[in-house]
């Protein structure tokens, strides 16, 4: 049976939703994955496909999961030993969701934050995947036009998610490397007043934390800068803890929740966290997002909207069974943050001896790695030239710090949790070997050049780190550091 | 050249003006003295004697004062939700609001406001609905433990056969989520991202499923599904792909109630209900849709679909196949969609056949761009938790569309797994589709003829859930109240739970929707038995 939808002028008889770029799948940025579908790598099949460094996935300790799945088949019900609940298990279609589901999820929360904040399982609200649960908190807190301030960079899906069918605008809060992206109060002003200056009504902040795409924990002074400045204006603070349970370095984790058990005077009203278990527990299959917030009629709207995204009782039985595993739980969190933890070690160092910089993080699947040394020039469209070499000749699909909204060009994030340590060691070669090629392009354009030109090529003054000046300049391409790779 | 007023008028001004402010601040007192002070420059005024700058600038002053005085006491919208009652059954008045009356959400000052839907839902209060099935659930009927509690008749669920699912499973053990032989599935296959809509061997599975459902006279394509986690969303999803917020879609009533919820919500749709009646068995009638369609016209609404489902929830009825004919034609002359609700489409328990619209549509004189379906596997195989639902689109457009959003509602890839594995037993689904039939005709007969004894009339239902009955003659008045007042009274003495038919917006009242899948034989007795201590009551 044919499909039809040619013949007629029928596009115009969608909805503005379903023919707008609200999906933002016909950005560019799309490319990448493009490039990725059409020669994805594989170790023996097909070994210089582009290699996969730009979905934000945490393959590291899935053995783990299998392993207690083996252990424990009662919980998945269609085992024999599980059957006998079957019956009960399939017919609820509550939308409180199970019991015990609720309590291992408020109970996995705690554990996260090690014990410094209390959840209320009757609280907990289902949604589709944390997709979902950003999507409900908008429409929950915003009418169409009104707008939330985020920090950037910051995750390209909030784009979509937040605003696609809700209506709601996004608004920057411009966070500088100078001092590390941190959110400051006079950025928070600032982006405050040019809403009110457009009239634009300001219902929130939504912050990421820990942050993607910087992998990095938000001090406690910040978040009770933000907490005092959402009081203060009277709007709400939407905090998404997607990775909070990937935070395997120092400082250690402080969540929003944390903070506002020491404050007496914050209105817990205004307090949101969307969660899921997509990043922690790496099950994005299980399509299991959390909406926990401290407003009633928030809880009271979500969970009525939660129809939309009821995670499946199957699953809701069996986590409720695997995060209810207090042994369980305790030994995957240290060890999955201890294989994080040396992953990105691994990664950041290889990425160091050819004088490539990270941004210092102790959390999340991924690094933000500066390559601004390597633009041409400081503009977007270099940045974006840089990456189409990446993918195309280096192979890699990694995200362009512009795709983020970052106000600085030349950064990009790498996600290294979703590979296993050969295909690590393959891309950090395949980094190496374009490093030393574009330095080799960058000496000999040099040497064309007069000595006194404020040289820009892949080498902008501003920067001094001694790491990275090196290989340029003075070293010679050692034969050695070739044959290593 | 504005007028200066003379100083003479400034002061009957200020006098008038002075009036409006007493009575803008709320004092209610001193009307007679204050009253006299409006009337004397007034009369003046209607008389001719006040001259051209007293006859504007005393009711333009009026008129602004007045103004301000209603915006001052026009009461703001609480945000917060209303508590349950305590005691007996709260009978708060349907929701009727229309989807583009969203009042403002601004609360008492210094409170941040929730956004508008937010608000609008937590005002509307619980419908019925919600109402009996919270006093179902705190009161449940148990044949044991607790015979006389509370009977649920309003939520549908069919236990009736999930006993011959639960078997499959038993016998079908084979470590279907983790099978490490050769070909099995590894851990990754489950818990990694997969296409938000669907896995391609769950759409092969389900395709398959449905044309074994719609008995062979008709075969889906794959790739014209769309997986989403539930009937519910799917609909939703369509209401976003196929009309802007404050259009509307032409339903049938009565109807589903759950649609209030899947359309208006959050796509902000209206639903405009195209009344059907007893007297033509509640059929639709396509001059009645016309009507509907003009009027809305008028009113500078735009039409974007007809909705409606089929089998019908709650009436049970199927449509002809001429109707169905007409329903397109009505459509494509109009220019606009038609969604067609089949959930129940494997639960016909009646003589009749049942006929898919994807039937109606596989001959080249319809445009097919228009026609969309929504199933799931919620109804038919009684595994609603799962959350296992569909859109059948026709439209390729929809469907690319309808494939991005459905990463808001996508199903949980363990549970695809386990569905692809079940519903590849074709021999296994035909028996299954065939004894559910049967037990559901045992249990409507059943239930129906003991109905009829007691003096209770349903529509003939084919297919579905639902027994559609007539209580209008046990009713003190033949009025949404007398309905309302009956529901109370079903609830309270005869202690069971029935959707009432203006939940539904049914036009006639005295209608009750009665859900029989999930009683035993046993139950039936109890549940005549509790009818008939109302019935004999009037």
């Amino acid at each position: 049976m044919r499909i039809y939808g040619g013949e007629h002028p029928n596009q115009q008889i969608l909805s503005r939703i379903a023919t707008n770029d609200g999906h933002g799948e016909n950005s560019s940025y799309f490319d990448g994955w493009k490039a990725y579908e059409n020669d994805p790598f594989h170790l023996t099949g097909n070994p210089k496909g582009v290699i996969q460094m730009g979905l934000a996935e945490n393959q590291l300790s899935l053995d783990l999961i299998q392993d207690w799945l083996k252990k424990n088949p009662q919980a998945s019900i269609c085992t024999g030993e599980g059957v006998s609940e079957f019956e009960a298990i399939a017919n609820f279609q509550d939308y409180h969701g199970l019991p015990a589901f609720r309590k291992a999820i408020a109970q996995f929360m705690e554990k996260v934050r090690g014990g410094r904040a209390r959840f209320d399982p009757d609280r907990i609200v289902m949604s589709g995947g944390a997709t979902g649960a950003q999507e409900t908190i908008a429409f929950c807190l915003a009418d169409p036009g009104e707008a939330f301030l985020i920090p950037t960079p910051y995750y390209p899906g909030f784009d979509r998610d937040f605003r696609w069918r809700t209506g709601v605008q996004l608004l920057p809060i411009h966070c500088h490397s100078s001092n590390k992206f941190k959110i400051t109060q006079a950025a928070l002003e600032t982006a405050y007043r040019k809403a009110r200056n457009s009239h634009v009504r300001v219902k929130g902040i939504l912050v990421t934390n820990p942050s993607n795409p910087l992998g990095t924990t938000m001090d406690r002074e910040t978040l009770r800068t933000l907490v005092s400045f959402v009081n203060e204006k009277r709007m709400h603070l939407v905090c998404d803890e997607i990775f909070s349970g990937t935070v395997f370095d120092k400082p250690r984790y402080v969540s929003v929740s944390e903070v506002i058990e020491d404050d007496p005077y914050c209105d817990r009203d205004l307090i949101h966290i969307a969660y899921s278990l997509s990043k922690d527990l790496g099950v994005p299959g299980f399509r299991v997002g959390v909406i926990y917030s401290y407003n009633d009629a928030v809880v009271s709207c979500a969970r009525k909207m939660s129809s939309f995204g009821l995670v499946s009782t199957q699953t809701q039985h069996l986590l409720a069974s695997m995060l209810g595993d207090e042994e369980f739980t305790t030994s995957f969190l240290a060890t999955s943050r201890t294989r994080l933890c040396r992953r990105r070690r691994v990664f950041t160092e290889g990425l160091k001896r050819v004088g490539i910089h990270c941004l210092d993080g102790n959390a999340g699947l991924f690094c933000w790695m500066d390559l601004r040394p390597l633009l041409k020039e400081a503009t977007v469209e270099a940045e974006l030239r840089l990456w189409r070499v990446i993918i195309n000749d280096v192979k890699l699909n990694i995200s362009p710090g512009s795709s983020f909204h970052c106000s600085e060009p030349g950064w990009f994030r790498v996600c290294f949790a979703n590979m296993d340590d050969t295909a690590m060691q393959i891309a950090l070669s395949r980094i190496k070997k374009f490093v030393y090629r574009e330095n080799d392009a960058a000496v000999q354009a040099k040497n064309k050049r007069r000595w006194d030109d404020a040289l820009r090529l892949s080498l902008p003054r501003r920067f001094e780190d001694p790491t990275i000046m090196t290989p340029h300049l003075m070293s010679p391409h050692s034969p050695l550091v070739q044959a290593a790779t | 050249m504005s007028p200066t007023p003379s100083k003479k008028s400034a002061d009957a001004a200020a006098a008038a003006a002075t009036q409006a402010r007493s009575s803008a601040t709320g004092l209610g007192g001193g009307g007679g003295g204050a009253g006299m002070r409006l009337i004397v420059p007034l009369q003046g005024v209607v008389q001719g004697r006040g001259g051209l700058v007293l006859g504007t600038l005393i009711p333009c002053a009026l008129f602004y004062f007045l103004q301000l005085y209603l915006r001052r006491n026009r009461s703001p919208p609480p945000t917060s939700p209303q508590p349950p009652a305590a005691n007996g059954p709260d009978l708060p008045g349907i929701v009727r609001s229309s989807s583009r009356n969203f009042l403002s959400a601004r609360g008492s000052s210094g409170h941040a406001a929730v956004s508008s839907r937010a608000a609008s839902i937590a005002r509307s209060g619980d419908s019925p609905y919600f109402v009996g099935t919270k006093k179902c659930s705190e009161d449940p009927y148990h044949p044991v433990d607790n015979p006389d509690g509370v009977i649920q008749l309003g939520l549908a669920e069919n236990r009736l056969s999930l006993d011959l699912i639960g078997d499959w499973f038993a016998r079908n053990v084979k470590d279907a989520l983790l099978d490490e032989r050769e070909g099995g599935l590894s851990i990754s296959g489950l818990t990694t991202y997969q296409p938000f809509d669907g896995l391609v061997e769950l759409k092969m599975a389900v395709a398959e499923f449905m044309g074994q459902v719609m008995q062979g006279s008709v075969s889906f394509d794959p790739s014209q599904i769309i997986m989403t986690s539930g009937a519910t969303p799917a609909l939703e999803i369509l209401s976003f792909c196929l009309a802007d917020a404050g259009n509307a879609f032409l339903v049938p009533s009565p109807y589903y109630p759950g649609y209030d919820r899947n359309i208006r919500w959050r796509a902000g749709i209206e639903l405009i209900p195209v009344p059907c009646r007893g007297t033509d068995n509640f059929d639709l009638s396509i001059p009645a849709l016309e009507r509907a369609y003009n009027q809305a016209k008028m009113r500078g609404v735009k039409v974007r679909a007809v909705l409606f489902s089929n089998p019908s929830n709650p009436v049970g009825n199927l449509l002809h196949r001429e109707t169905l004919r007409d329903i397109l034609d009505f459509v494509t002359e109009k220019g606009i969609h038609v969604i067609v609700d089949e959930v129940f489409a494997g639960s016909i328990h009646g003589t009749e056949d049942f006929v898919s619209m994807a039937e109606v549509v596989n001959t080249d004189e319809f445009d097919r761009s228009r026609v969309h379906v929504v199933y799931g596997l919620s109804k038919d195989l009684s595994i609603p938790g799962f959350r296992i639902g569909l859109i059948y689109s026709f439209n390729e457009h929809v469907i690319a569309a309808a494939s991005k959003l459905a990463r808001f509602s996508s199903v949980s890839v363990p549970t695809q797994q386990l569905l692809i594995s079940m519903l590849t037993d074709t021999k296994f689904i035909t028996q299954y589709i065939k004894t559910n039939r049967e037990r559901l005709r045992v249990m409507y007969a059943l239930l129906v003829n003991g109905l009829k004894q007691l003096g209770v009339e349903s529509v003939k239902s084919s297919g579905g859930f639902y027994c559609w009955m007539d209580m209008s003659k046990f009713m003190k008045s033949y009025s949404e109240k007398g309905e309302l007042e009956l529901w109370k009274e079903m609830l309270s003495v005869a202690k069971i739970h029935l959707t009432p038919g203006t939940a539904c917006h049914c036009i006639e009242p005295g209608w009750f929707r009665l859900c029989f899948t999930t009683l035993t034989e046993k139950d039936v007795p109890v549940v005549l038995e509790r009818i008939k201590r109302v019935v004999d009551n009037h």
